[in-house]
């Protein structure tokens, strides 16, 4: 089977699936859905330094091998967001950083204004921003003229599992963008990611979804295979949507009954 | 006595410090001069002072004062 990588920054992907950290009750669990999903790329927050359960996160990852993407999470403001992307630079050694700036906390959408401020200030600094955003196509080329290395829009807000609610403007970010779209957020079961990849997307970023689902390895393999299915789906090209039936039996041959 | 806020609760240094040392305190690790364990390997921490970064290299010459808020931070779960 012919499968292309994703390349982002030099780094190639062979798994267009990015899995969170985040929702999972154990490290174990945790650890056991990372294999199972297959994902060469992991999200952490940074948060206050706990003894209790001192670096085993930071370790788990690394013994895994999995790449490190920390995340701005919480952060409501460009101040914020641009402080916590150096923190974590300086704490996980990496320029990556997804950038998530939010607007209250009742919606958890991106602040498109404080989202844009602080996308412009991380690249100017070096860093290699993925930016977590509305699925808003005009928001999407800023970010990209701003030079993030990718952009992620979400299909519904974060949490929900209520896959993509507005696949029509996904598709049309995908057609305009020049830099990789991830699907992030939002997604609920392994469906949503196949349409995600079927719309075009070059990669699915989630988290709860098989985190908080009740066999966690079990959802990460079905988002594993779905995602891997969305994307050959889009690469074959898909029939056009007929209002009418047409017959795959041809009519010529038919015996008089 | 220097009486600073860590990790926004009130912290107790018996006498002049480095971030280094509150560094080595908190996780009871020893560190070398350039803010890595002994093993050379990285903590996966950072530190910021009065809400700015003091990368890992300057810990060993950053002193904390009376006062000082410092967050301590490392890698959580998260989406």
């Amino acid at each position: 089977m012919h499968r292309e990588a994703l390349v982002i920054d030099g780094v190639s992907f062979h798994s267009r699936l990015f899995m969170g950290t985040g929702g999972a009750p154990s490290l174990y669990g945790l650890a056991e859905a990372l294999i199972a999903s297959g994902t060469e790329l992991t999200t952490v927050a940074m948060r206050r330094h706990d003894s209790a359960s001192a670096g085993s996160l930071f370790g788990l990852v690394s013994d895994l091998g999995v790449r490190v993407l920390p995340n701005t999470a919480g952060c409501f403001t460009a101040r914020e967001a641009v402080l916590t992307a150096e923190l974590a630079r300086d704490a996980l050694e990496t320029d990556w950083i997804k950038l998530e700036v939010i607007a209250d906390d009742q919606t958890l959408l991106p602040d498109a204004l404080e989202l844009l401020d602080a996308a412009e200030q991380l690249v100017s600094r070096g860093f290699v921003v993925f930016a977590y955003t509305n699925d808003d196509p005009a928001l999407a080329v800023r970010l990209e003229r701003l030079g993030v290395a990718a952009v992620m829009p979400l299909g519904a807000p974060i949490g929900t599992g209520l896959g993509i609610l507005n696949p029509h403007n996904i598709a049309l970010i995908v057609e305009r963008s020049g830099v990789p779209v991830v699907l992030d957020a939002g997604i609920g079961t392994a469906s949503d990611a196949a349409l995600a990849m079927e719309l075009g997307c070059d990669a699915v970023l989630l988290a709860t979804a098989v985190t908080r689902a009740q066999d966690p390895p079990r959802m990460a393999n079905a988002f594993r295979h779905a995602v891997i299915a969305g994307r050959l789906a889009a690469e074959a090209g898909r029939i056009p949507r007929r209002g009418r039936a047409r017959a795959s039996s041809a009519m010529d041959g038919r015996p008089d009954l | 006595m220097i009486d600073i806020t860590l990790n926004g609760r009130p912290h107790c240094l018996p006498g002049a410090s480095t971030v280094a040392e509150l560094v080595a305190e908190v996780t009871g690790r020893p560190l070398r001069a350039d803010g890595r364990a002994m093993d050379g390997g990285g903590l996966g921490l950072a530190v910021a002072r009065n809400s700015e970064v003091v990368p890992r290299s300057r810990w060993v010459d950053t002193a904390v004062a009376n006062g000082d808020s410092v967050e301590i931070l490392g890698a959580a779960q998260g989406g």
